[in-house]
């Protein structure tokens, strides 16, 4: 059977509006989500889940949520190192303070957290744009940072600074702490990104999504058809950060276990988000699970290759890394500008023709 | 039926809809506008003509709030408007095209058409976040209306198309559609045939009229082709420098001497 559009007809507008119009793409997500909640949680093991399953689904998260702000909605942010951040403290402080809330629930009230901070700190956009935008959003990474370390509130007066999750669990699997399993762990992670990707789906589609796009491409003429600037970039703020917040409860709690604010949510991991979105695409669901699962693979690959068939020591392995992965992004941003989104799509409308192209 | 029509249900063709008085703008030393006064009815076709940089545009930006005049004031539907926004003035149902097109170039025909819908839909947050149900039922209902549009205007077959990849007179078509697309009582269009051939323009005219006739929209129309102008439009201002020199028909203008003077170049005194 050929992949064709031929033949499957939308006879009304829902039918044309749905996530995925074509038969053979819905029944290939179908597969992908039958794979990944019944399939591999049989197959992985701590080395699978700690380096490239739970990072992956986390940063999808948080790229998602970077995606809306700045993909879908044109403001530039390099806050999301401290919008992890906020994510981690609320899920830590929520846990320390009522131990017998369900952590589902403790993950979604730090999201909610974040997207009140969010919306604070996306204030200026309604005066500012671009580059000063940018820059705005670069002074709350490093003062989230800095309150974070400086008050000791926040991490309950302990004495090592840091923070780290106890344990707590759902239906009796442990989904935090020590005792927690890889599969479970996986689990839970996957069902979130899996409702927050249904949910920015259905975001993006329908009138917010336009207004964000609007804003992104004209605001002026968005604001005079009637797109309202202020409640449109207020919940482009909202959103994101509120997916980045569960992306950050989530980094902290299931993934770390424990963390120190500089070492896990410094500016690095605002860039890394950025460049998850730039590489997979901006303004695309599917480019932010493709950036954030480039992003991810790419390094352990290269770390596997160089350490473990070629036996370099690991502090050059380290270096070189940096300079591939640096490379690849510059050859993206120059070659694709419209990241791997873009490439996916191209590929499919010439299969789509396969194999009669003319 | 949403707040712009129920605003101005209360206004019977030939009556007045919208009020400019003694408006004058300036830009720093700029005089854009210097006490222009007249007012625009109900239902029909009123073109705003003038050489360049008469202040044409700049009349149609103060009248949807884009522009705030220093002195004068603008009544629409009866009440004195007083510092809203141009967002607020949309729901009011003034919609407008540009001068120099405005699209929002990433997105498809069809969804610059959507936005343009944006006064039309009201579904909150989580209900859109879900999807099925209330967003969905409003998302397919306006859907509807937008197709209606896109029939209309002869683009069916552009409809999924990035609008950044239309040529010119495509785009200003869309333009059009996404500001008919908020049923608009009042439309401003600003030079809507620029760059067009006669073909294109005899085409752009057409939907005009059949705007105004069909869905009993009042338009503001700026325009430089004095042959379409005098055809499709049912009253004129003439603005020159900044300053209204005519007000009339068709007939009327042609016969003014003034109007004839700024066009045929007449040094001012
Ligand atoms: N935002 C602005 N800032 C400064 N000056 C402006 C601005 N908008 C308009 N002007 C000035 O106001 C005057 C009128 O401009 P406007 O665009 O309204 O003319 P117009 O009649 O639409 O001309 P055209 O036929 O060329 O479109 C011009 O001198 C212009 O330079
Ligand atoms: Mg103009």
């Amino acid at each position: 059977m050929f992949y064709r559009q031929a033949g499957d007809f939308k006879t009304t507008y829902r039918d044309d509006i749905q996530t995925f119009p074509l038969k053979q793409d819905r029944w290939g997500y179908y597969i992908v989500l039958a794979i990944a909640f019944l399939v591999v949680p049989f197959f992985i093991n701590d080395y699978w889940t700690s380096a490239v399953m739970l990072p992956f689904l986390i940063y999808a998260i948080a790229s998602l949520g970077l995606n809306i702000l700045t993909g879908y909605c044109g403001q530039v942010s390099l806050g999301t190192g401290g919008f992890l951040a906020v994510g981690a403290y609320a899920c830590y402080k929520i846990m320390t303070a009522f131990p017998d809330l369900n952590i589902f629930i403790v993950v979604l009230l730090s999201g909610v957290i974040t997207a009140a901070v969010g919306m604070l700190f996306g204030i200026p956009s309604l005066r500012i744009k671009g580059f000063y935008l940018a820059v705005a959003t670069l002074a709350a990474q490093f003062f989230l940072v800095w309150l974070f370390n400086k008050v000791p509130w926040f991490y309950n007066n302990s004495a090592s600074g840091q923070i780290s999750a106890p344990e707590r669990s759902m239906f009796g699997f442990a989904v935090t702490g020590p005792n927690a399993d890889a599969p479970v762990r996986y689990l839970f992670c996957l069902t979130f990104l899996v409702l927050l990707a249904w949910v920015a789906r259905n975001l993006t589609r329908g009138r917010l999504g336009r207004s964000w796009m609007a804003i992104r491409d004209m605001d002026i003429a968005a604001e005079i058809i009637g797109v309202n600037p202020l409640k449109s970039k207020l919940s482009a703020f909202a959103v994101s950060s509120f997916f980045i917040g569960v992306a950050g409860a989530l980094f902290f709690s299931v993934y770390l276990g424990a963390v120190e604010v500089g070492e896990a949510f410094g500016i690095t991991q605002s860039f890394l988000v950025l460049f998850m979105i730039i590489i997979g695409g901006l303004g695309s669901i599917f480019g932010s699970f493709a950036g954030a699962a480039f992003l991810v693979l790419v390094p352990v690959l290269l770390k596997n290759i160089m350490v473990n068939w070629l036996g370099w020591p690991t502090d050059i392995a380290v270096h070189i890394e940096f300079m591939v992965v640096g490379g690849l992004i510059v050859l993206f941003l120059i070659a694709e500008p419209h990241g791997l989104a873009q490439l996916w799509r191209l590929a499919k409308d010439k299969f789509l023709l396969w194999p009669f192209p003319h | 039926m949403n707040y712009g029509t129920k605003m101005a249900s209360g206004i019977e063709p030939g009556a007045e809809l919208l009020r400019i008085e003694n408006i004058s703008l300036s830009f720093g030393g700029v005089k854009a506008l210097t006490d222009v006064s007249f007012d625009i009815q109900r239902g029909e076709v009123r073109a705003i003509i003038g050489p360049n940089g008469a202040g044409k545009s700049s009349m149609l930006n103060v009248i949807n709030g884009f522009y705030h005049p220093q002195v004068g004031e603008v009544w629409y539907c009866g009440e004195k408007r007083k510092g809203i926004k141009p967002h607020q003035i949309a729901h009011q149902g003034i919609a407008r095209t540009f001068q120099n097109i405005a699209l929002f170039k990433g997105m498809s025909t069809l969804d610059n058409i959507m936005t343009g819908r944006s006064t039309h839909m009201s579904a909150n947050m989580l209900s859109q976040a879900i999807w099925r149900g209330a967003a969905e039922k409003e998302e397919i209902k306006n859907r509807r209306y937008v197709e209606e549009i896109i029939d209309f205007l002869e683009i069916q077959s552009i409809r999924k198309t990035p609008v950044g990849r239309l040529p010119y007179g495509l785009q200003k078509r869309v333009e059009l559609g996404r500001a008919l697309a908020a049923e608009p009582v009042l439309l401003l269009l600003d030079e809507p045939m620029a760059g067009m051939n006669v073909e294109e323009k005899e085409d752009m005219s057409r939907f005009i009229l059949d705007v105004q006739s069909e869905f009993g929209t009042t338009i503001a129309i700026i325009e430089h082709d004095m042959g379409v102008v005098m055809d499709i439009s049912d009253r004129l201002v003439v603005l020159d420098y900044g300053k209204k020199i005519g007000d009339g028909t068709p007939e009327e203008i042609r016969n003014n001497q003034a109007v004839i003077d700024a066009y045929l170049g007449v040094p001012h005194e």
